[in-house]
């Protein structure tokens, strides 16, 4: 199952009922009491760039902000820095879109590492200029994680576009 | 006659615009949300759509929590209430001499023209969860504007001070535990009397700032709140000194201590209701009101820019 470019494939449209679905499965995954543990990525992040690579035109830099302000809230934390991280993110997503699906999903993951770390830099370059401690090396090690995770990431998601037009009973895939 | 795109190229603003848009935007919150806390409105209609899915997110915690109570043996439960039924009767004994003893003091007080203590009620809270935030010590109770919380109740344990309320949901509210970095809390040395006030560490510890080298405190010192502030009630405890260190190239000696109360782990907690305002004295109360007039009329006056002084 090819996913790229390269592959002579054609997907079907995605639904968009199924980007919100996945966006607040991933916020939910967030507000897991988990993701106090280190080097657990930050999903949503991790959906939002996936997201603003594949339809860049579905969702932007808009929906990332709202979703930022989310997290905020949930966390208690000022209000704007996830949005800012993510809308950062959103943007470099769709900014790159063009040339990373032109890549394999090993260097696809290669190239969204830097979004994923600059999402989780930004609340950290708040609390510094804010003047909270810093926290430890396991704060940084989520963005890690979740660029392995990202070429599974993208076989489940487009897992609903990859069902052919005229179903076959047999072959559900 | 105009010249108009096909509908195709119209893909709104240009992503850079959009991008410095958004990216002004929460610079802008941000600014506004440190310096002036002007935002609370927007963080409770927010909160009307995150906490239904927060609630949904710690379900699984709570039933694991919920199966592992349900599961425990029979036996260990029947142990856990026999020994919870000799706690109360061992204290009951001095519930009562309390009892006693606090209406006498109330007498003795009246006697001697001391304003009464007040007497400190609450509501029963239930510690949802911990904000995700890795640098805060915040929890959030579940209760909220609904039960008429309001922001800076203290909140307490069985054992101690836990922190205070620090932000109102409809639903929920948010208390910042002692510990946090944000917080301080005006205590006393129990042995010698002394005031001083105890700041969050943010590490699960709290400090005592700016104290004299040979200030008299010794390990195991218990501090209680001193009441001072008029938010927290006095008597309640709040610390116990587990390190201190007097080093002369320093000007303050540093002690910290650790926080009696459970304050870190899930448990129920107490919202006490606030405290009535103390009323100044009346000689006092005359200096107050005048100086808050004429302060009003010089910020009228500055406004009018006349170069008049009194």
């Amino acid at each position: 199952m090819q996913t790229s470019y390269s592959s002579s494939r054609i997907l079907l449209p995605v639904r968009p009922w199924f980007i919100g679905f996945s966006l607040l499965l991933a916020l939910l995954l967030n507000f897991l009491p988990t993701s106090v543990w280190p080097g657990v990525p930050d999903w949503l992040a991790l959906v939002i760039v996936f997201w603003s690579v594949r339809e860049p035109r579905m969702v932007g830099m808009g929906l990332a902000f709202l979703l930022g302000l989310a997290m905020d809230v949930a966390d208690a934390s000022l209000l704007g820095q996830h949005a800012l991280a993510y809308v950062l993110a959103a943007y470099g997503g769709s900014a790159l879109s063009r040339r990373i699906l032109w890549f394999p999903l090993g260097q696809q993951a290669l190239q969204v590492f830097p979004l994923l770390l600059l999402a989780q830099l930004v609340p950290f370059a708040v609390w510094a200029v804010v003047g909270a401690e810093l926290p430890g090396m396991g704060y940084f090690l989520g963005p890690f994680l979740a660029t392995f995770l990202w070429p599974l990431l993208t076989l489940i998601l487009l897992l609903p576009q990859h069902q052919p037009v005229d179903r076959d009973d047999n072959r559900p895939l | 006659m105009d010249q108009q795109p096909p509908p195709f190229f119209k893909r709104g603003p240009a992503p850079v615009a959009l991008l410095s848009f958004y990216v002004l935007l929460s610079m802008a919150l941000l600014v506004v949300d440190a310096r002036l806390q002007t935002l609370e409105v927007v963080r409770q209609a927010l909160s009307m759509f995150t906490h239904p899915v927060q609630n949904l997110a710690h379900l699984p915690a709570q039933f694991l929590d919920n199966a592992s109570s349900y599961f425990a043996s029979a036996a260990s439960l029947q142990s856990e209430s026999a020994q919870l039924q000799r706690a109360r009767l061992e204290q009951a004994a001095t519930l009562q001499r309390s009892l006693h003893v606090e209406a006498e003091n109330e007498r003795l007080r009246k006697l001697l023209g001391v304003k009464e203590r007040q007497q400190v009620s609450g509501q029963v809270a239930q510690i949802l969860y911990s904000a995700r935030d890795p640098y805060a010590r915040r929890v959030i109770v579940d209760k909220g504007q609904q039960d008429r919380v309001i922001a800076g109740q203290p909140v307490i344990d069985d054992i101690g001070i836990v922190g205070q309320v620090t932000r109102v949901f409809p639903f929920v509210a948010e208390v910042t535990l002692i510990t946090d970095k944000e917080q301080a809390v005006p205590v006393q040395v129990v042995r010698t009397g002394m005031r001083s006030v105890a700041f969050g560490l943010g590490n699960g510890e709290l400090e005592m700032r700016f104290m004299p080298l040979n200030a008299d405190i010794q390990n195991g010192d218990l501090l209680v709140t001193s009441g001072l502030d008029g938010i927290f009630p006095p008597g309640f405890p709040v610390a116990k000194v587990v390190h201190i260190e007097s080093d002369t190239t320093y000007t303050f000696a540093q002690i910290r201590c650790a926080p009696v109360a459970a304050a870190e782990h899930f448990s129920e907690v107490i919202v006490l209701d606030p405290r009535p305002p103390v009323a100044l004295p009346e000689e006092l109360a005359e200096v107050v009101a005048s100086k808050d007039s004429k302060a009003s009329t010089r910020s009228a006056r500055a406004k009018k820019k006349s170069p008049k002084k009194d």
